[in-house]
């Protein structure tokens, strides 16, 4: 069938993408780095040299604590932040205009962001936050514009009628469904979410989840789940990738890399998930990664969790890991299939 | 449901626990009333020299002239009504500093929130020469700027607008920072949205409290600069006097008792800058979250 070959096909690439940050150098500081004091270069490495694909269709979930660089990499693939080196496609085409300020030139990326108190303007009725942007690409005209925005209003579950108020006098859970609306209204065929459910109530997540599962199946979207939940990635992903401080550590299946974790971090991860679960009467003791994440702006060389991973050899403190298949997935680790973790 | 009105009707709930408030906010629409209407209300046109009688010049407050008029207010040198002069002169003096108050809101404003916006060296640019600007007196850059471009209302606009929009430019810049690292102006990035439209309808709309402030606080202070230029001979000529031009011209006659040529404009004023500035206080008060109760 049709929707087999369609989902065999790569739609979203992102090759060999970084992002530094470089702090600001003061006007004193360059002076002094010009008259021989050692200027102190501290760039944040957010994301390293990350390549990954995701096919048309796919749920693509991407798990790291903070600071791991997960959000960082939702913004370039959207297109919001400039990488500092590597390419975003969507369907072959740059997300980026190429030139000395960068900006973005596709509609066919957009993105949900995890706080809808924020990421709707407040001086502005949600109607017009949701029509601005399919205005402004000729998606629709002014005048058909309301019934535009009423037809998304329904589809997200709203009442349409609600187009004309300000979006304080609405609630966590449907400030995020106007949101929705909104990277819906662009008719993108990629939708980046990052942590769309962190900042809502646990029933209303479900519900939020819900939406997103039965969008993507009536709009064949293809998205990209960022979240610090395990169990809400595994809920919506096809895919899913672990980030630690920047690099992809395993990627693979949601099913393979939740039941046969090949990197001690996603093992490690998956451990630490406290559970309510009692096992012989007892409850399950969960285990915390020992140690903090590393600053990304002094990363440890080698691979980046040996400080913290209890099977860490030689070899991790000073080369890094390549990321290669292990089992039905693939993970950067040295000793990826060869570690025997106990449960 | 809140009523989508709710945030105006809530600041003027707010506005009126201020009695003094009220009062200055009345007293400038009585002054603003006044100003406007002044070529109907005024006695006499203090602009058409021919009504003028030199026999009635510098008589003090309540003389009655050749005509059988009573010069409440008393007369100038020229002979003419200082309260139909004070009339017509608050009506350029209000003009002249809600124009220039507007002008230097748009350019400032403009200013700053791009700066804020584009970041880098554009905006270190634009922001270093705005410092630049802030540290020379106002005074001074209107004082040389109105000696360039002589007399006349618009020049003299212009010289307010020039040593004014820093102010609203630094506090439009300060705004926008915040506002530029919000996610819904990365919503609107992410759309992705033209710059000008992320800057004039998400950027600007959220500065606006602190603008209004700041707009406020300057239309009082164009209308102080406009008068003491006038005062110093560069603002209006005296053929079309404001209140600054009024005060200069009694000057010379305070010592010799004619008090009233020079006070009862700059009471005038004084009313009128007091008034604006308690206003603007209010605002500020209730703009300002950490004052909220």
């Amino acid at each position: 069938m049709s929707e087999v070959s369609r989902s065999s096909e790569v739609f979203v690439t992102v090759e060999g993408i970084s992002r530094r940050f470089v702090p600001h150098v003061s006007l004193g500081d360059r002076i002094a780095a010009a008259l021989g004091s050692p200027l102190e270069q501290r760039a944040v490495r957010a994301v390293e040299d990350v390549s990954l694909s995701v096919r048309r269709g796919e749920v693509l979930g991407l798990v790291g604590e903070s600071g791991s660089g997960k959000s960082t990499l939702g913004r370039m693939i959207c297109g919001i932040l400039v990488p500092s080196a590597g390419l975003v496609r969507i369907d072959g085409e740059s997300v980026m205009s190429g030139g000395r300020r960068p900006r973005k030139t596709t509609t066919r990326v957009q993105m949900i962001f995890q706080d809808p108190y924020a990421s709707l303007d407040p001086r502005m009725r949600i109607g017009d936050t949701i029509a601005e942007g399919p205005i402004a690409h000729g998606l629709v005209s002014k005048a058909d514009s309301l019934a535009y925005v009423q037809h998304w209003l329904r589809r997200v579950g709203l009442d349409p009628d609600a187009a004309p108020r300000y979006p304080h006098q609405f609630s966590g859970g449907q400030r995020q469904r106007i949101a929705i609306a909104r990277a819906l209204a662009m008719k993108p065929d990629v939708l980046v979410c990052d942590e769309p459910v962190a900042s809502l109530d646990v029933s209303i997540q479900a519900q939020i989840l819900n939406l997103f599962l039965a969008l993507r199946q009536e709009l064949s979207l293809t998205m990209l789940f960022i979240s610090h939940h395990l169990g809400v990635v595994r809920h919506v992903s096809d895919r899913v990738a672990i980030m630690y401080l920047g690099r992809i550590v395993e990627i693979g299946t949601a099913d393979a890399v939740y039941t046969d974790p090949q990197h001690p971090y996603t093992q490690a991860l998956l451990a630490s998930v406290p559970q309510l679960v009692l096992e012989d009467d007892k409850m399950v003791s969960f285990k915390p990664i020992p140690g903090e994440l590393p600053s990304p702006m002094a990363p440890p060389p080698g691979c980046h969790f040996h400080l913290r991973c209890t099977f860490a050899q030689a070899r991790c403190r000073v080369e890094p890991p390549v990321l290669r298949p292990a089992g039905a997935q693939a993970a950067a680790c040295h000793f990826a299939g060869e570690l025997q973790f106990t449960r | 449901m809140i009523d989508s009105a709710a945030p105006i009707a809530r600041f003027w709930f707010e506005f009126r626990q201020s009695q003094i408030a009220c009062v200055a906010l009345l007293i400038i629409v009585l002054i603003a009333a006044l100003a406007l209407l002044s070529p109907w209300i005024a006695p006499q046109n203090p602009y058409d020299l021919a009504t003028l009688v030199l026999m009635d010049a510098r008589r003090p407050p309540g003389h009655v002239g050749a005509g059988g008029y009573v010069y409440w207010l008393g007369t100038d040198a020229q002979g003419r009504d200082l309260l139909s002069a004070i009339l017509y002169g608050l009506r350029i003096s209000v003009q002249i500093g809600l124009a220039a108050g507007a002008v230097a809101f748009v350019v400032g404003a403009t200013l700053g929130t791009t700066a804020a916006f584009l970041g880098g060296r554009v905006e270190m640019l634009i922001m270093r020469f705005i410092d630049l600007q802030l540290s020379f007196p106002a005074i001074l850059l209107a004082l040389v700027l109105s000696a360039l471009l002589g007399q006349g209302k618009v020049q003299i606009i212009i010289a307010l607008v020039t040593a004014q929009y820093a102010y609203f430019a630094r506090t439009a810049h300060g705004a926008a920072s915040a506002e530029r690292a919000k996610e819904y102006v990365e919503a609107a990035l992410s759309t992705p949205l033209p710059s000008h439209k992320v800057i004039f309808r998400h950027i600007l709309p959220n500065c606006l409290p602190p603008l209004i402030v700041v707009a406020t606080v300057q239309v009082a202070n164009s209308i102080a600069l406009e008068a003491t230029l006038s005062f110093l001979g560069l603002g209006l000529p005296v053929t079309e006097p404001s209140l600054g031009t009024l005060i200069a011209n009694g000057f010379q006659y305070m010592l010799s008792g004619r008090y009233w040529i020079s006070i009862y404009p700059g009471v005038a004023l004084i009313v009128l800058i007091v008034a604006i500035n308690l206003v603007g206080d209010q605002i500020r008060d209730q703009l300002n979250p950490r004052l909220r109760r």
